[in-house]
């Protein structure tokens, strides 16, 4: 995308206002966009956004500018002004040397989405129309969407790093609506991978389609959920969101740094349940946050942060890890050029336990089983996050009875990983998330086995 | 959008667009450009500096009932004939739609409004900073349990232009700045978060110390909080948190949502749908909301719209295409989330009708019931089709007419329809805050928190 010679001389241009450190960090992304909607097509639509964003940082001073002009003048002009934002005195000249880094693929792509005709595209969803409303005779809309995307990326920057990436994802969504005697309910399921269009040789749309419309369907028998406190047994592969909020966050070294964060100062001390292995794993093939290396150029890495219970290690990125003197982890992140890097999750998940997660179930005499989980935030500095439930049911005498409206759920983060008290064997993947942080969003993965919390607050009506 | 920008130019190459269309095809093209600027400073030293500058084109193809998109981050020639070349091809993959088609010009005349300020412009960068650095200085000054996370100074300047075969000539430009800052509260191993803002149109305008006294107010009152019994009792919405219940009223309150059959209000038009206490308006013309705009994005005239009036449904907000397939008026509400999406129905500026009294005289007539002052996770927790609301809260007990302890970690829950019969009252402390509603205090009869 941009030749070796030139980002060296805008590297330099970076630093001649004194800084000690300059980024190029380019990306070309070009995708495609299919939506269904009330039976039909609505648009197809086509899109590219390239460009770069340099960062100059000079002691605790970031300076950053992004342009869509990737010739030498439009990346001279903004490493000009990133200089500028970040002037420490002095200046001088240095000259940077680059050295490409040796490609890593995380992610083999066999079927790039680009190369695959708009009409397969259209007739996934034209599939994912009949399938949902085929489920049942009260479906009575859905909504579908598809996407893929190829980014290419170049990073470079003053310690002499240049790597190169290409990043393909692809992504199903299907929403659908049932109409009975109590009104309308929804049901939302999606597939996304860091995979080409070969994920629909894997995965029949179909499925998925009626995985929505099921849980739609479902909600039309539901009753109120609970309101009070009630052990929560949480499905394999639907609560990974729990642990990215109760937890993942406030494990995030840039939230650490300004004490806004409960897990500040407790590396090496138990905040978990001892059956929580917490991993966040950048190099999971084909996971929806997989990937080679961060938005830095690091590779992408396995880090353990929470092992038996114990806090191991947070997650870092080039900026945190360089004021604490230690290696990054690979947790370098942004949405795109025009946005800076800052330390984010990958695929964060917990490991297996050692439970049959029927017994689970079976040994809870009254509770909540949740299904399937919307999405969530938390307060970092509090611990406290919620998270919405958009399938679950009542669990009485130890087994799965009726169906519940939805709702959030609220709880304290060290709390609830204090009060996991059995871990099933049945480890999964969740969903495709957006994470958001500080207005930019980035793919992620979660997943867990079937667990359960001992009690956890349910923000349904009924008592 | 506003006042027509200076040169012209993003109209020029939206008409250019427009200019190629062929025989039997309709051609929209939206075309942006902005510039914008955010310091953050930690600590009385700036923690980054960001000069950032986009722009791009949107273009729609509608024939036959078809329509194809395509969009791309850079206003190059080469690429724009690209783009619409690109959705041309796309609209063949469309199915026909009898309803689809550009928003035409409908007579409605524009009410100009003021948003864009010279004065901006000449802002010095040292002055930004300084801004945010003593921002951060007020608030420490505020109270010694007191630390700040971060304290931002942004400013934004758009211009953005649409053309359309159809007779749309529109273009606008708009700026703004934006002070935050965000604090952390700490007594003993206890921790509370905060935050407070200030908006103006120029830097004079920006009001630091109120800014100041709200983040610091906003961490401080909830420590200490305890988490409640669950029970079902009364609530009063602080205006901040009665803003967002009121966002997601408006978004039920949509003409496409009615036609695809996900309206919790299709076919009442004209019943009760809340107690007779509410009137809710969608008035971006009024040039105290943050969100006043003369043109919808679609290029049609911004208008007053009033949705529910003394708790009788009248209209819904409609997109050109929903007003087309409902067979009603236009009510110049197409949005548009920058030049890669294609407009759709919404509310742009959503106004509660005030009543008369303050918080403090609606508190004294509460015997049992909670103060909310801050809600988490509206986004997960609300049901925009079914109805169903859970959301997170936090707040201030109140009993025998005094506002009592902080609380935490609870949720509130009810329905919206529910909700909305439910008003008590209405608060006469209205506040034009920085989203795309008003707030006031609102109190609501009958909503179940669950806590310990």
């Amino acid at each position: 995308m941009i030749d070796n010679d030139i980002l060296e001389r805008v590297l330099a241009e970076g630093l001649r206002t004194g800084a000690d450190f300059a980024e190029v960090f380019a990306s070309d992304w070009r995708g495609t966009g299919v939506g269904l909607d009330d039976g039909k097509i609505e648009q197809l639509s086509t899109g590219r956004n390239r460009g770069a964003g340099i960062r100059v940082i000079a002691g605790d001073t970031t300076g950053f500018a992004h342009t869509a002009d990737l010739s030498e003048a439009g990346l001279m002009a903004a490493a000009r002004v990133a200089a500028e934002a970040a002037r420490q005195g002095g200046g001088g000249t240095k000259v940077i040397a680059l050295t490409t880094q040796p490609s890593r693929i995380v992610s083999p792509i066999k079927i790039d989405p680009s190369t695959i005709g708009k009409a397969a595209k259209v007739d996934l969803l034209r599939r994912v129309d009949d399938a949902a409303r085929s489920a049942g005779g009260a479906i009575s809309q859905v909504s579908a969407g598809y996407s893929d995307g190829r980014t290419r990326i170049v990073i470079a920057n003053s310690d002499g790093l240049v790597a190169h990436d290409e990043r393909v994802r692809t992504l199903l969504r299907v929403s659908a609506v049932a109409n009975g005697d109590a009104g309308m309910q929804t049901g939302f399921d999606s597939l996304g991978h860091t995979m080409g269009f070969e994920l629909f040789d894997k995965v029949q749309v179909e499925d998925v389609a009626r995985a929505a419309a099921g849980r739609a369907l479902t909600k039309l028998k539901a009753r109120p959920a609970p309101s009070g406190s009630l052990p929560v047994v949480i499905k394999a592969g639907s609560g990974g969101v729990l642990f990215h909020e109760a937890c993942g966050h406030g494990l995030e070294a840039d939230l650490v740094a300004k004490g806004a964060s409960v897990y500040k100062g407790k590396v090496g001390e138990l905040v978990a349940s001892p059956l929580v292995t917490l991993v966040d794993d950048g190099t999971m093939t084909h996971e929806w946050g997989a990937i080679a290396i961060d938005d830095e150029g690091h590779p992408s890495q396995y880090n353990v942060l929470i092992e038996n219970g114990i806090l191991t290690d947070y997650m870092w990125d080039y900026l945190r890890a360089r004021k604490e003197g230690r290696p990054q982890s690979g947790n370098g992140r942004r949405q795109s050029y025009k946005d800076l890097p800052m330390v984010r999750m990958t695929n964060t998940y917990v490991l297996n336990g050692e439970e049959d997660p029927a017994d689970i179930i079976k040994d809870t005499p009254n509770g909540v089983y949740v299904a399937h989980l919307g999405g969530g935030s938390v307060n970092t500095a509090t611990g406290d996050f919620v998270f919405g439930m958009t399938e679950a049911y009542l669990i009485e005498n130890g087994e799965i009875t009726e169906p519940l409206r939805e709702g959030n759920l609220i709880g304290n983060g060290p709390q609830v990983l204090r009060d996991i008290d059995r871990l099933g064997n049945d480890f999964a993947m969740g969903n495709p998330g957006t994470c958001g942080k500080d207005g930019q969003g980035v793919p992620v993965g979660d997943g867990q086995p079937t667990l359960r919390v001992k009690s956890m607050t349910i923000g349904g009506t009924a008592s | 959008m506003s006042t027509p920008d200076r040169s012209g130019e993003l109209l020029v190459i939206a008409e250019r667009v427009v200019a190629m269309a062929k025989p039997g095809e309709q051609v929209e093209a939206y075309v942006s450009r902005g510039l914008s600027t955010e310091v953050r400073v930690y600590e009385g030293e700036v923690e980054h500096f960001v000069s950032a500058q986009s722009e791009g084109i949107g273009i729609r193809v509608i024939k036959d009932g078809r329509t194809g998109t395509s969009y791309c981050g850079t206003l190059d020639p080469s690429q724009i004939a690209e783009v619409l070349a690109e959705a041309r091809d796309n609209l063949g993959y469309g199915e026909p739609d009898e309803w689809s088609g550009l928003a035409e010009p409908d007579g409605v005349a524009v009410v100009p409004q003021s948003l864009w300020d010279d004065s901006l412009e000449n802002t010095s960068t040292a002055r930004k900073i300084e801004l945010a650095k003593l921002l951060e200085k007020l608030t420490l000054a505020g109270d010694s349990r007191v630390r700040v996370d971060d304290s931002n100074y942004s400013d934004a300047f758009g211009e953005a232009a649409v053309a359309t075969t159809t007779g749309i000539r529109v273009a606008g430009r708009e700026n703004g700045c934006y002070l935050s800052v965000g604090t952390l509260a700490d007594d003993g191993d206890e921790t509370q978060t905060g935050f407070g803002f200030a908006v103006g149109r120029n830097v004079d305008e920006l009001d630091l110390e109120r800014a100041a006294r709200e983040a610091v107010d906003r961490a401080t009152r909830l420590l200490g909080a305890t988490k409640p019994e669950s029970r079902r009792i009364t609530v009063v919405l602080d205006p901040f948190v009665t803003a967002q219940f009121l966002g997601i009223i408006g978004g039920t309150l949509n003409g496409e949502s009615v036609v695809k059959g996900r309206s919790l209000f299709a076919n009442r038009i004209g019943e009760v749908v809340a107690n007779p206490l509410l009137t809710l308006v969608d008035d971006p013309t009024n040039p105290l909301a943050y969100t006043a705009t003369d043109i919808d994005g679609e290029g049609l005239a911004a208008r007053r719209n009033a949705l529910i009036q003394d708790g009788v449904l009248q209209k819904f907000v409609q997109s050109s295409y929903s007003a087309r397939r409902m067979g009603v008026a236009p009510t110049g509400n197409g949005l548009r989330g920058g030049y890669g999406g294609s407009p759709s129905a919404g509310c742009l500026a959503l106004q509660i009708v005030p009543g008369l009294r303050s918080q403090a005289e609606i508190v004294a007539g509460i015997d049992d019931g909670i103060l909310i002052q801050q809600v988490q996770g509206l986004h997960s927790g609300v049901n925009a089709v079914s109805g169903d609301f859970s959301t997170g809260a936090a707040g201030l007990l109140i009993k025998n007419g005094t506002v009592g302890a902080p609380v935490r970690e609870f949720t509130i829950a009810s329905t919206l329809q529910k909700m909305l019969l439910d008003i008590a009252e209405v608060g006469g402390d209205l506040e034009w805050l920085p989203m795309s509603a008003t707030g006031v205090s609102l109190v609501i009869h009958d909503v179940t928190m669950s806590g310990a």
